[in-house]
């Protein structure tokens, strides 16, 4: 039997989808700005995250509305409890995507700095995120083991370019400032995938029930 | 109808009240490969397996028609009240098996509540919560006052009734009488308390008022609930028990089945496909 709240589920899920898309598309055009060292791309990722910040008011008010309502049991309950931190952990997304385009827009009037890892940082937060909405749409438990497992690359990632940019401020006091950008531009995509994880084990526990978090056997 | 069983303050057989001491006397009740039908029909119980542990509280769920009714009243041997009604199998009690008791005896130690709150009718509500005892023989004015007002504190009912004792009890409400029913069973303190739907017939805040009650007595009994209500079997259970077509199809932790349910027959039916 189909339930009208089967409906409002698959649209609840569908909503959630579209945010991590803006967010997806938020993180992209935020590395171009520190990257391709374009700034024109800033007011866009400025706008997307107005509208992640809508929709995460949007779907906290759903999520609720279906639970007071329908009172749900077992995997729907799974569900919107998985989605309401979802939503948290997009919105975050958004935010560290905004830190890093406005970062961006400092770098850009400055002379050129080495950026360390950060494009392969960009290249594992950006996988892990698509990969945990893709583990979200789909319940596949066994995709969001793999973005779980990934988070450990770029935490490594993140302290070699802690420590490269750290020599190269030491050489050089006039990179001081930049180099202190980079590696925030670092701790904000290390944070991307910490949240990508959160969506990983969120789906986990969604589908079969299981909390791993904080768990030493993770995987 | 509401019904308090035979009421003759009595304790268990000995081997409940001995095992009650012993590290593993958790379980109050066993039901053993329990059958049980109506005159010529189909089986309603096919081989129910189920232990109730004590002092706690436990909801059977379930679509209509699926034998929780049936199987709450074999605990105390309603059930063979009907005509042609048959039960078989084994219901351990203190390690002796209720269907081979004197059904007096038995309801003595398992009392029952309904659906619809029935008070006595002729009787006041002082003289419907001592109902057990003085057909037991206690009449000592003293002693029944004291076991009245104990009652009715232990089923939340006092405060509201302290000051008219001597009115019928029908003149409550209905959330106040089916108080007063369980006050009634209380009196003659049982070891089981069975409950068949009792919020079915009223409204939310005398429903609120019942599990709150339940929470509290479960400290000093064990209580069976059967409920159409899943959100109060969630509220107001430690176990639950689903049934379906005369199968226990899963038992277990309350918290745990309506979070992860591991069969997916249950999880159709607390999440509402079908039932």
């Amino acid at each position: 039997m189909k339930r009208q709240f089967d409906a409002d589920l698959d649209d609840l899920r569908g909503r959630l989808l579209r945010m991590g898309s803006l967010c997806e598309e938020m993180v992209h055009y935020a590395v171009k700005v520190v990257v391709e060292r374009d700034e024109s791309h800033v007011d866009a990722v400025q706008g997307w995250e107005r509208e992640v910040n809508s929709m995460h008011i949007e779907i906290d008010e759903i999520a609720l509305r279906l639970i007071a309502l329908h009172q749900p049991a077992a995997g729907d309950l799974r569900l919107l409890a998985a989605a309401i931190k979802i939503n948290s952990d997009l919105e975050r997304i958004g935010d560290q995507a905004v830190n890093i385009a406005e970062t961006g827009v400092y770098l850009c009037k400055e002379p050129k700095i080495k950026l360390g890892d950060i494009p392969r940082m960009v290249e594992v937060a950006a996988g892990m995120l698509k990969d945990s909405l893709d583990a979200f749409a789909r319940g596949d438990t066994e995709l969001a083991r793999e973005v779980i497992k990934r988070d450990d690359e770029e935490d490594r990632l993140k302290s070699q370019t802690f420590n490269e940019l750290v020599h190269l401020m030491q050489r050089d006091a006039s990179s001081i400032q930049r180099g202190m950008d980079i590696i925030l531009i670092a701790r904000n995509l290390e944070r991307i995938a910490d949240h990508a994880t959160n969506i990983a084990e969120d789906v986990i526990f969604m589908v079969i029930g299981k909390d791993i978090r904080h768990s030493v056997e993770k995987i | 109808m509401t019904t308090t069983m035979d009421m003759r303050p009595m304790p268990l057989p000995a081997e409940t009240t001995a095992s009650k001491d012993a590290a593993e006397a958790k379980i109050a009740m066993s039901v053993r490969n329990l059958k049980a039908g109506y005159a010529g029909g189909a089986p309603v119980l096919k081989g129910v397996n189920l232990e109730i542990r004590e002092k706690t509280v436990t909801a059977i769920i379930g679509p209509s028609g699926c034998g929780k009714s049936t199987l709450i009243r074999c605990l105390n041997r309603m059930h063979e009240a009907i005509p042609g009604a048959t039960a078989d199998g084994e219901i351990l009690i203190g390690g002796r098996n209720a269907l081979e008791l004197d059904p007096v005896v038995l309801r003595r130690a398992v009392g029952m509540v309904f659906q619809r709150p029935n008070p006595f009718p002729t009787m006041s509500i002082a003289q419907n919560v001592a109902a057990g005892l003085t057909l037991n023989g206690v009449h000592d004015r003293a002693i029944l006052a004291e076991a009245v007002e104990k009652s009715l504190r232990r089923a939340a009912l006092w405060d509201e009734v302290k000051d008219k004792l001597d009115a019928p009890g029908v003149g409550l409400s209905g959330g106040q009488q089916q108080r007063l029913c369980i006050a009634r069973a209380l009196a003659v303190e049982p070891a089981i308390l069975l409950l068949d739907e009792p919020c079915s017939a009223l409204d939310p805040i005398a429903t609120g008022r019942i599990e709150e009650l339940l929470i509290q007595i479960k400290e000093q009994l064990t209580v069976v609930i059967v409920t159409h209500n899943m959100q109060q079997a969630a509220r107001v259970s430690e176990y639950t028990v689903f049934m379906l077509m005369g199968e226990m199809v899963e038992y277990g932790l309350t918290r745990k089945m309506f979070t992860q349910p591991v069969d997916k027959r249950t999880e159709d039916y607390i999440t509402g496909r079908f039932g």
